[in-house]
Formats: C-alpha cells, sequence, structure tokens
C-alpha cells in the first residue's frame, strides 16, 4: 500500500460516505467502506477529480504551503501559465510575478519559459524519422499515470520531452544557486500548482531520477494573500518575459499550437483522454503525429487547485494571449538554446506500467475468478447505483470475488435475499405435523419387500 | 440487464487435442449494429489483462478481435465470434453469413477494400481490416467463398 505516493487524500471527518467520489474516479480507485471513501493506492492517478465533485470538500490535495519555504535558504516560485488565467487581462505579468514574490520569495521564474523550451524539443522530436506515431503529450502527469494503469501497452508512444514546470525548475535552480552561490540543498524551488497530480510528479517522478523542484504550493491556498499582495504593490520588477506560444500551454491546445503543421489531436478531460487512448490501442489514429491530453477539461486552467471559474480564467488567458500576439516581435522573443532543448528531451527512458487488473498469480485461477466475476454480476441488478460502496455492479461483483465486498452489500441482493428468507418462512410455517393435517394417508405404507431391499443395499 | 455478450463460461478443452482449461466468450454479432463496435474486443482484453497477459499482447488479441467484430457489421448478415482464451494462447474464431469474399488473396492486400460507400464515410472500410488481423495474429486463417460466408481463425500466443 506505502507502494505510491499519493498527494491525493481524504479528511475523514468531513467525508459522510456518499458515492460521489467513487462514481466519477476514471479509474475506479474508490470504495466507500465504513462509511468513509477509501483510496486504492495503485490505481489513484491524482487527477483529483474526486475534490471536484466530493460535495463536502473532504477530498483534498496535499501539497507544501508558505511556511516550507523557512527549511531553505534561498526559495525561487514557479509562476504556471494558469496562474496568469486567474486574473484579470489588465494586470500585466511582471505585477504577477513581484506579488507572488514579496510572498516570501527569493526569486521568481516562469513555467512558460519551460513550456517554450518543452515545445522546440516537442518539435525536433516530431521531425526524427523512425519514432512511434502518434506522440502522447506527456506533459499531464495525470494523463500519463492514467495510461500507466489503463492503456501501459501505449508506453512506447509517450512522448519523451520533459514537462514545463520540469524545465523552468532545472533552469531555475541552476541560475539560483548561480546567484546566490548556495548549494543546490539550500535552495526551495517550488511550483505555484492548480493541480495535486504535480505534487505527486515532485515526490514520484516518472522517466526522471529525481525532480528538480522542491515541492508545490497549491494556487487556490496562495490566491487570497496574491490578490492582496497584488493590489498593494506600487511598482513592479523588470524581467524579460515569456512568449504567447509559451504562455498558451495554460489551456488545450496551447501545446499542440506551437508545432506548427503537424497533425494533432487534442483531448482534455480525463474521460475524453481516457477515449483517446482506448483508440489508439485498438490500432487507429495512425495518420496522426501528436496527440495532447489534459486531463482537465479547458487545460490547466480547469485544474481542481485553481482559484477562478474555468471559462473566466479561459477568457481572461485568450484575451492576454492575444494581445501578446500583437505585440510580439522575432527579437522580443528570447531564443531557446540548443542545450536546454537537449537537456529536456530524454530518449531511451524506461517507463514502468502498473499492473492493476491482474486478478490472481495463478492465471487458472483468475480464470476461475472470472468465471465467478461474471456468475456475481448476473446476479446483481445492474443499476451501478454505488450504494454498496462499489462504483458499479462490476466493480462490486471484482470486490466480491477478491474478497473485499460480500453480496449482502448491494441493497436490492439483500432485499431478494430476505424476501427469500420470508418465503421460506412462510413456507416452513405452512408445514404442519401429521396429527393436524387434514390430508389422510398423505404417504403410501412402505412394502415389507422394499425395506428388506433398502436394509440389504446398506449392508 | 443488458449486454452485448451473452456467455462467458469455463471451457474444457478436449484431452485429445490439448490440456488444461480455459474460458469461452461467445459474441453475437449483427449487421450494421454500430453502437455495439468495439464491446467485444473491449471484453475480451479487459478478460486476457485481468488474467494477467502483458499489454503488448492483450493490445494484439484485441486489435484482432476489433478488426474481426467490425468486419461482421460492415459485411455480414450477422455472425459470432468465439473467443477462447488458454493460459498460454488466446484463439479467436469469427463466423459469418456475410456475402463471402470472392478473392481472398486480394483481400488481405492492405487498402483493398468492398465496403460500400457510405460505410467509407463515417471513416470505417480503409481496407486494413483483414491486414490488421494478420499482423496482429501469431496463426492466421480465412476461408470464404461467395454466398457462403467468411469463417476466420486467430491464434495469439502469451
Amino acid at each position: 500500500m506505502d507502494k505510491y505516493y499519493h498527494s491525493v487524500r481524504l479528511l475523514n471527518e468531513r467525508c459522510i460516505g456518499c458515492v460521489s467520489c467513487a462514481r466519477h474516479c476514471p479509474t475506479e480507485a474508490i470504495r466507500v467502506r465504513g462509511g468513509k471513501a477509501r483510496i486504492t493506492e495503485s490505481r489513484c492517478i491524482d487527477c483529483g477529480e474526486c475534490i471536484r465533485y466530493c460535495p463536502n470538500h473532504a477530498k483534498t490535495a496535499v501539497t507544501d504551503s508558505l511556511d516550507d519555504l523557512q527549511n531553505y535558504r534561498y526559495n525561487v516560485a514557479l509562476a504556471a501559465p494558469s496562474l496568469y488565467a486567474q486574473f484579470d487581462k489588465n494586470i500585466p505579468v511582471e505585477k504577477i510575478l513581484t506579488g507572488l514574490r514579496t510572498l516570501g520569495f527569493d526569486q521568481v521564474a516562469e513555467v512558460a519559459r519551460g513550456a517554450e523550451i518543452a515545445t522546440a524539443a516537442l518539435r525536433e522530436y516530431l521531425a526524427k524519422p523512425g519514432i512511434k506515431r502518434p506522440v502522447i503529450s506527456s506533459a499531464c502527469p495525470a494523463s500519463v499515470r492514467l495510461l500507466l494503469v489503463k492503456y501501459p501497452e501505449l508506453i512506447e508512444y509517450l512522448s519523451p520531452v520533459d514537462a514545463p514546470v520540469e524545465i523552468a525548475a532545472r533552469i531555475a535552480r541552476e541560475e539560483a544557486s548561480r546567484e546566490s552561490g548556495l548549494p543546490s540543498d539550500s535552495i526551495g524551488v517550488w511550483f505555484i500548482t492548480p493541480c495535486p497530480a504535480k505534487m505527486t510528479a515532485v515526490l514520484e517522478p516518472i522517466g526522471v531520477a529525481k525532480s528538480a523542484l522542491t515541492g508545490t504550493i497549491s494556487m487556490i491556498s496562495i490566491y487570497g494573500e496574491l490578490l492582496k499582495s497584488i493590489s498593494g504593490l506600487e511598482s513592479a520588477m523588470e524581467t524579460t518575459l515569456a512568449s504567447a506560444e509559451g504562455v498558451g500551454w495554460a489551456i488545450a491546445g496551447g501545446e499542440a499550437g506551437g508545432l506548427g503543421d503537424a497533425k494533432i489531436l487534442v483531448a482534455h478531460g480525463i474521460r475524453n483522454v481516457s477515449n483517446i487512448m482506448e483508440q489508439l490501442a485498438l490500432g487507429k489514429l495512425n495518420d496522426v503525429d501528436f496527440i495532447e491530453c489534459l486531463s482537465c477539461a479547458g487545460g490547466c486552467i480547469g485544474g481542481p487547485l485553481t482559484a477562478v471559474n474555468r471559462f473566466v480564467a479561459e477568457n481572461s488567458i485568450k484575451q492576454r494571449l492575444k494581445r501578446m500576439r500583437s505585440e510580439e516581435t522575432v527579437e522580443s522573443r528570447q531564443p531557446v538554446e540548443a542545450a536546454q532543448v537537449g537537456l529536456a528531451l530524454r530518449e531511451g527512458r524506461s517507463i514502468e506500467p502498473r499492473p492493476v487488473l491482474k486478478l490472481d498469480d495463478d492465471i487458472v485461477v483468475a480464470m476461475q475468478k472470472i468465471e465467478l466475476i461474471d456468475d456475481t454480476l448476473k446476479r446483481l441488478p445492474g443499476l451501478d447505483c454505488g450504494s454498496c460502496g462499489s462504483p458499479t455492479c462490476r466493480a462490486l461483483a471484482e470486490d466480491i470475488v477478491q474478497g473485499t465486498a460480500s453480496e449482502t452489500d448491494c441493497v436490492f441482493r439483500l432485499r431478494e435475499m430476505v424476501r427469500d428468507l420470508a418465503q421460506e418462512m412462510v413456507n416452513l410455517s405452512e408445514k404442519l405435523p401429521p396429527s393436524l393435517t387434514t390430508e389422510i394417508g398423505m404417504k403410501d405404507p412402505i412394502e415389507p419387500s422394499r425395506l428388506r431391499k433398502n436394509r440389504m443395499e446398506r449392508g | 440487464m443488458q449486454m452485448a455478450w451473452r456467455l462467458v463460461r469455463r471451457w474444457q478443452v478436449r484431452v485429445l487435442k490439448n490440456e488444461g482449461t480455459g474460458l469461452l466468450l461467445e459474441f453475437p454479432l449483427e449487421h450494421y449494429r454500430f453502437e455495439t463496435a468495439g464491446e467485444a474486443s473491449s471484453k475480451v482484453k479487459q478478460v486476457v489483462r485481468q488474467l494477467g497477459v502483458d499489454a503488448q499482447t492483450a493490445r494484439r488479441i484485441s486489435v484482432c478481435a476489433y478488426e474481426a467484430e467490425l468486419n461482421a457489421i460492415i459485411h455480414a448478415f450477422g455472425g459470432r465470434m468465439k473467443v477462447r482464451v488458454f493460459p498460454d494462447r488466446t484463439e479467436l474464431e469469427v463466423t459469418d453469413e456475410g456475402p463471402g469474399i470472392p478473392d481472398v488473396e486480394a483481400a488481405m492486400r492492405e487498402g483493398f477494400s468492398t465496403a460500400p460507400d457510405n460505410i467509407r464515410e463515417l471513416g470505417f472500410g480503409a481496407g486494413m481490416g483483414l491486414p490488421n488481423m494478420k499482423r496482429s495474429a501469431d496463426e492466421f486463417e480465412i476461408k470464404s467463398a461467395p454466398g457462403a460466408g467468411t469463417w476466420i481463425r486467430m491464434l495469439v500466443r502469451y
């Protein structure tokens, strides 16, 4: 159970044991047991759908807080493009960055800069002959984890390009080290995150040995302070800002937007991501070069840890982008260095699938279990109501066969059983001793010859 | 309860041929029932993955099942697919009462398609079905004659 780290957690005292989260979980990782929602660690992909759907706000994401900055001598904040979308389009990025720095950081950097490098690396990779197409984006950690859990056969399609935040963190760490003269372990690099999956990606990275990030701080948790700090600013820092190409990654289609005329598909929303992977696994989508997969509808601006409504954020960032594009010139853009692109491309990395579906180590036993699941399922009502604490009737059938649930957990089955029992009681109550029955001579008397034969057979 | 697949039961292999146990999954395939396309293959894939068959092999099996399923839906007037899952291999057998294939050799070529235009417009019938099946399976057999339907047998080893 401790094999996987997860940022998505349950606040026990808030959970009332409803099944909203279990029914919305894309990997069926949640079961309600003992009145509380339990997460199966091996299946959880930290997409945060449960955080979104919990009416009692009992699902939460464990991230770091501003207090954690004290443990480091020099702290850098990384601002995601989705952070800009949380503010009015007229608030300049410089002001947002300065406001963020005022919260206790020594320096701030833009993840959008990392996104520019990732786009360049992606372009370079897509131009290579002989790569497995379509390339699946690996920028969204929840989508990558979904692939590992549900579609491990697609691992070889995953893009070998680091996520923008990882690239930005690496650069920020180097620069901080140079500026402050401090060793790397005294420097804290923090990502202001719109999603819980990024936290997991820091502590349990996929494809890299160790993340350059120190931790993540939930966007929504500092939003109030950030608003206050920005409105109190008199002047903003001067810095070279990232381009619209980098900032565009905040919304769905932003990553693919920088790939020129490559044939592209964009899937956002975890179920759409799952569907597109399913199609690819069936051998479809042969004439596609790149698939952008984003777990949250709308892209990162739809993240469960964002402060502003997704559509409000989308409108704000689109208008900001429009203005940025109209003001941008070739000279105003910071060039992307070849060395950075090289660092961002990690071909030949090994990524392990997560075998969660296997029913038993012994294939014959597994076959028996499949048969048993099927038999059990036939007895269940097929309503997928979730009252049993499992998300669907099929999931309950699996849980029953795996010994973690019982058939009486189904309220409909239980009612049937009670009815059968009541029927049996009625039947029994009608059985009267012969002394009270009205029928006479119910049983034929046993012939003496048969009696003898029976005795002989018994020996 | 509505289920696209009707029967899953333990399947005993006759001692004459093989030894051991397996599962039999049987799927009815209906002409032009596009809404059910993909159900049989995803069921087959789920079963083999639950048995612990590795992801790549499971994908090959599901591609075989999917293409067969789609072929029967597009061309045949109905048919059935029997999938026998053994501890070391999966066998897929598809029988249909369709019009049959006049020239099997030509049909095996990539891009060869007899799908009507209305089907092609839907994005199906690109002439990749049979070649895809052959490529994904370790063994592939096809028997067909005009008016006599089509029979396909595929085998995938783990």
